[in-house]
């Protein structure tokens, strides 16, 4: 163990970067080597900063330079972005590992520009995302989610094909639109209170007409960039044709970071802001995402189009914690005020927990599902899914991994998303919101409608076997199997664990509010 | 008799509308780029403003917002930059550079629902 933690900071930074840097030096031959070499080194440091954070049981802090806001700017990782942090070093590492026989150079082959070009911009997508959970400033934010859109739409039109530019410009105009909202209230917010710091302003925001326009702002932009109801058009295009490596990254971890902002934005920005009728307007979004994403899921005839809208609903789930960490005041029934405290604690921790749970096991579920969805289109050479009949018995480790992952994203016990949304019923029986409850169930229900719509013809379709086009790695059958896995052995971890999440929390927020 | 901050956040208030306007209204995506640019030098504007209003005493303006105005325009460039190579690379595979759903050309049936 080192002496002093908040390097780990650092190193999660400079890591990617150093890769992408020797990427360029050496060029592709090497480019898979080194991508993996450092993401196996990434995944130990991601391991330490967790523990790390567990053992000091506060947040690490890493001032740059040595100079402490308001002057300088630090990097921060607490509870939170330790979990996301070790999330997306699993995630980035298991797509590198998948992705290694697609992009690889066989020795005595020519170089190919594809090869260089998706590895340098996996290791730019990964500094991205760590850049985005350690940020804790305003500013930084803005340049890591740039950075992190500009990695990821050229990785979503890698083939170049007219329909992927398309999809990739139609993403990328959507992102701009965010970032440059997100922008605009960042400004308003300098203005206002003279500092970017989230720390500092964390103290000095007060509830007055421009920092409500600036939660507006913002958060209109950062649900573009995660594609939440309505702002979701960009999302199933720029899956069709993207790379089943890059259609896992962008799902799994892409939007999960614009997310993570939205959160920490409300959370942790502006705490005296999150009043219930604002949580339910963002809680109303989310279950609109889960409902029209579900049924649209339903309605497609490509199985990659049909996990794309099945991210599009599952990302509504998270939005719904807004309203069961904030309580309404309708609620308060407790008389006595020892009581309602003692629940709010309760409420508050426990739908923190299942809004990670399920953002964590979203992410392992989804890459798994893009990942075997990828080989099913490779092996048979298309992804219709009224031509998947008895795929299962061609690809038998290919069709479990996506039935594993499909477990979690329906909730069946014992998988991570059971736990998931256990928690977030609870929280809305506790809370007294059973609106939001018959949501989770309902979209519990149509997700099972859409998974039941893949796995019944892939396990029992009574016609002979498909015709496979292409064999697949058994190695790379493994990778999706272990990610599907990750995602279900979630709903073992003792939820205790979870209360990571509140290591170095800045505010408490719904503990205090009414 | 308006002040010359006064006047320069009512301009970023104005191209900042139209920006916003552009970048929702017009279906042509070198329309919506030129519109993002225009939203976004809005935005620049806006907080040189406020670096002239929060300015110390003895100094012309505040730095910081001078600073970071200056990596968001190297941003906004790489932005357009980005856009542009990406809608020149449609226009020279399709021959229009419209985002409206064409027929879809590979074996796969194209989404079928909204956009």
């Amino acid at each position: 163990m080192m002496q002093d933690p908040s390097i780990l900071l650092i190193l999660a930074l400079v890591l990617p970067v150093m890769g992408l840097l020797l990427t360029l030096v050496v060029g592709g031959r090497y480019a898979g080597h080194i991508a993996l070499l450092l993401m196996l080194v990434g995944l130990a440091v991601a391991a330490a900063m967790v523990v790390s954070v567990v053992r000091a049981d506060d947040a690490l802090i890493y001032p740059l330079g040595g100079w402490i806001p308001p002057l300088g700017v630090a990097l921060r990782a607490d509870g939170l972005s330790a979990i996301f942090i070790l999330t997306t070093a699993v995630v980035v590492g298991a797509t590198g590992l998948f992705a290694r026989a697609e992009f690889r150079t066989l020795p005595g082959q020519p170089e190919t520009r594809t090869s260089l070009t998706f590895w340098a911009l996996l290791l730019t997508l990964w500094g991205a995302l760590n850049l985005v959970f350690l940020s804790n400033d305003l500013f930084s934010l803005f340049v890591a989610l740039e950075l992190l859109t500009f990695s990821a739409i050229p990785l979503v039109c890698l083939s170049g094909r007219a329909e992927t530019l398309a999809a990739g410009l139609r993403y990328l105009l959507f992102a701009l639109f965010g970032s440059v909202l997100y922008l605009l209230g960042a400004v308003l917010l300098y203005g206002v209170y003279g500092t970017l710091d989230i720390g500092l302003l964390a103290e000095r925001v007060r509830p007055e007409p421009v920092t409500w326009a600036v939660a507006a702002l913002m958060t209109v932009g950062l649900m573009a960039q995660t594609a939440v109801f309505p702002l979701h058009f960009w999302l199933p295009p720029a899956h069709a044709g993207a790379p089943a490596a890059a259609s896992a990254v962008l799902s799994a971890l892409v939007i999960k970071a614009s997310l993570f902002l939205i959160v920490r934005l409300w959370f942790d920005v502006m705490p005296a802001l999150m009043t219930p009728a604002a949580a339910q307007i963002l809680a109303a979004l989310g279950a609109a995402a889960i409902l029209l994403g579900s049924v649209l899921a339903l309605r497609q005839a490509r199985l990659k189009l049909l996990i794309a809208y099945s991210t599009v609903a599952q990302i509504g789930y998270l939005f719904l914690i807004f309203p069961l960490i904030v309580r309404p005041e309708s609620v308060a029934f407790a008389a006595a005020d020892l009581y309602t405290e003692l629940a709010a604690t309760v409420v508050s921790t426990s739908a923190w927990s299942g809004g990670v749970l399920q953002a964590v096991s979203h992410a392992f579920a989804k890459a798994a599902m893009f990942m075997a969805a990828g080989l099913i289109a490779q092996s048979l050479g298309h992804d219709r899914i009224a031509d998947l009949s008895s795929i299962g018995r061609a690809l038998p480790i290919t069709v479990l991994a996506f039935a594993l992952a499909g477990m979690s994203l329906m909730g069946l016990p014992p998988s991570g998303g059971f736990a998931a949304k256990w928690l977030l019923l609870s929280a809305t029986i506790e809370t007294g919101q059973w609106w939001w409850a018959l949501v989770i169930l309902g979209g519990g229900l149509l997700t099972g409608g859409y998974l039941f719509r893949v796995l019944a013809p892939a396990l029992f379709g009574s016609r002979e076997s498909v015709a496979v086009r292409a064999p697949v790695a058994r190695y790379r059958e493994v990778v999706v199997l272990a990610l599907a896995l990750c995602s279900v052995l979630l709903g073992f971890v003792r939820l205790g664990t979870f209360d990571l999440v509140q290591i170095g929390r800045l505010a408490k927020a719904g503990m205090g509010l009414p | 008799m308006i002040g010359a901050t006064t006047l320069f956040g009512l301009s970023s208030v104005v191209l900042i509308g139209l920006g916003l306007f552009g970048l929702i209204v017009d279906p042509r995506p070198l329309r919506k780029i030129l519109a993002f640019n225009l939203l976004g030098s809005g935005v620049f504007l806006l907080f040189g403003v406020i670096a002239r209003r929060g300015a110390g005493a003895g100094l012309n303006s505040d730095p910081v917002p001078q600073a970071l105005v200056i990596t968001g325009l190297v941003v906004a460039f790489a932005a357009t930059a980005l856009a542009i190579a990406l809608l020149l690379r449609l226009f020279q595979e399709t021959g229009q550079a419209t985002l409206d759903p064409e027929p879809s050309s590979s074996d796969a049936p194209a989404p079928s629902t909204d956009s």
